[in-house]
């Protein structure tokens, strides 16, 4: 009698310590505090175009503010916007002054340690080139061509030993960019999102972003670390495959002038499922 | 060789110290390319900048004001203005303009237009016109030292100007001025650095792409230091052999 007496205490006990934990794990205070004030902060670049920038107005828009739109929506709240830079989106989160980041960052391992990136991510980047119009057809056509770089860029090595490019790299991207309008290189080799963002704001009519991207990158957006498995994160997580599924971001990329990604029709089509059973 | 490579691959394992481009081939071709670099850069700039330090302290001493007014306002120009700034401007600025104009002769790389001078050449005439500008001064001040009196010897026993430059006053100038021209020699070597930012692939470009992919800033910071010291010391050590190699026993020198 007294051994079952003790086992049930037992058994109490840890259920109780249990249940306390998961209540010290996921206080929800982030989404507390949004749905109280009916307004959610969201960090978002503001010198990204076409993911977070100003327009002639002052206003902040971009494919990022709108999803920030769409999460608002979504809880029912407004939404007030603050911008960010990649050297202080992180800690802006930590400190609370945004609830939500959404902020063109790279999903690494170093960062998960630092803010609650929510999976599966939203959007990718990798290598690619900035060229003159039909100039570049493919990868190898960069054999033994001078093409511009940033020094310090992990991409020039990695393009040098692969295809054999000629790597020109400068201090700074403008003074790369500047090469390559000068004709003193065949290709400027970065980011495809920053060329993108370039052939976007109009300044280079005349090139184009020809190869298919390399090493790419998905990027996450964040909320808090304490909250990633809590409801604000899964309510993210949910965001986040929603938009995919229903080719919301697709949509977007269309609506902001960005050269469509592979990316995007590869997570729709496997994280759509099956639903012909339904019929 | 292999031995070196084992010993380098070793040394990383062991402690930690990345001496990346001695065992990596590709890091090691690089590295290769880079001192090549340098040193054809030093050497041909050096030359390049004794030749006009020594043309343009003649010219200075010209009968035409012309000539004399060109020769000062190249000093002001060069002398004046950091040799970072001149590089930039003369590859992004003059460069292109030359080209826009279609005064810069091209010629075919592989169905790919290239300007004749290209990052390395305006490396070269920056540079080789910077250390000249000073080189004439230098020279100037060693003519200068030339008595008066040893020259018009020169004019009585029929010495046109020229030709009393070429055999009566530059050699004694040249003594005179070897000190201080080696000091501007060692500063030219070392501002060869500076060509990185118009990426010419020289020591220190090269240092930086690898400790850019291999994360081994010390250790690429210590070599640079390491060849730099070589490099200048090397050069010291051959002017001062060729200072000693000149000496005129009684000229310049007391003891």
């Amino acid at each position: 009698m007294i051994q079952r007496l003790s086992a049930f205490a037992l058994s109490v006990a840890i259920g109780l310590m249990a249940a306390g934990a998961a209540q010290a794990q996921c206080k929800n205070e982030t989404l507390k505090k949004v749905l109280d004030r009916g307004k959610i902060v969201v960090g978002v670049k503001a010198d990204y175009k076409p993911w977070g920038f100003r327009d002639t107005g002052g206003n902040l828009v971009g494919m990022e503010i709108d999803m920030a739109k769409d999460v608002a929506d979504a809880l029912g709240v407004g939404v007030e916007l603050v911008p960010v830079q990649s050297s202080n989106r992180m800690q802006f989160l930590q400190q609370g002054k945004i609830d939500l980041m959404i902020a063109t960052m790279s999903d690494r391992a170093d960062r998960r340690k630092v803010v609650g990136i929510p999976e599966p991510p939203y959007y990718t980047s990798g290598t690619n080139v900035l060229a003159k119009k039909g100039m570049v057809k493919s990868w190898d056509d960069l054999r033994g061509k001078p093409v511009c770089g940033k020094q310090g860029a992990f991409y020039n090595k990695a393009t040098s030993q692969r295809y054999g490019a000629n790597i020109v790299a400068f201090v700074g991207n403008a003074e790369a960019k500047q090469a390559l309008k000068d004709g003193r290189c065949i290709a400027w080799v970065y980011d495809d999102s920053s060329i993108m963002a370039d052939l976007a704001s109009g300044d280079w009519n005349d090139y184009e972003m020809p190869l298919n991207t390399e090493d790419d990158n998905p990027w996450g957006l964040a909320v808090p670390l304490e909250e990633r498995s809590c409801l604000f994160g899964n309510f993210m997580s949910g965001m986040i495959y929603n938009w995919h599924v229903s080719g919301r971001l697709m949509e977007l990329e269309k609506k902001w002038g960005i050269q469509p990604t592979s990316y995007l029709q590869k997570m729709k089509d496997k994280l759509d499922f099956d639903r012909s059973y339904l019929q | 060789m292999q031995a070196i490579y084992d010993w380098a691959q070793d040394l990383y394992q062991r402690t930690g110290i990345n001496l990346v481009f001695i065992y990596e081939e590709y890091e090691r071709v690089r590295f290769i390319e880079g001192l090549q670099n340098t040193l054809w850069l030093a050497i041909i700039c050096v030359v390049l900048s004794v030749v006009i330090g020594v043309v343009g302290a003649w010219l200075q001493g010209s009968h035409f004001r012309v000539l004399r007014l060109v020769v000062a306002g190249y000093i002001q120009f060069f002398r004046n203005t950091p040799p970072l700034v001149q590089l930039l401007f003369f590859y992004f600025a003059l460069g292109k303009t030359l080209e826009n104009l279609g005064v810069m002769p091209m010629y075919d790389a592989g169905g790919w237009q290239q300007p004749l001078i290209g990052n390395f050449g305006w490396a070269v005439v920056s540079l080789s016109f910077f250390a000249g500008s000073f080189n004439v001064e230098i020279f100037r001040s060693g003519i200068e030292a030339v008595p008066t009196s040893t020259r018009e010897a020169a004019e009585a026993l029929g010495y046109t100007r020229l030709k009393s430059y070429i055999y009566i006053v530059l050699p004694l100038a040249f003594r005179v001025s070897l000190p201080a021209l080696n000091n501007n020699l060692v500063n030219l070597v070392k501002t060869t650095t500076l060509a990185y930012v118009i990426a010419v692939p020289e020591m220190m470009y090269t240092a930086n792409q690898i400790w850019s992919d291999n994360v081994n800033v010390p250790e690429m910071m210590a070599t640079l230091f390491i060849v730099y010291v070589t490099l200048v010391g090397v050069l010291v050590w051959l002017m001062h052999r060729w200072e000693r190699a000149m000496r005129i026993p009684g000229v310049g020198q007391t003891a």
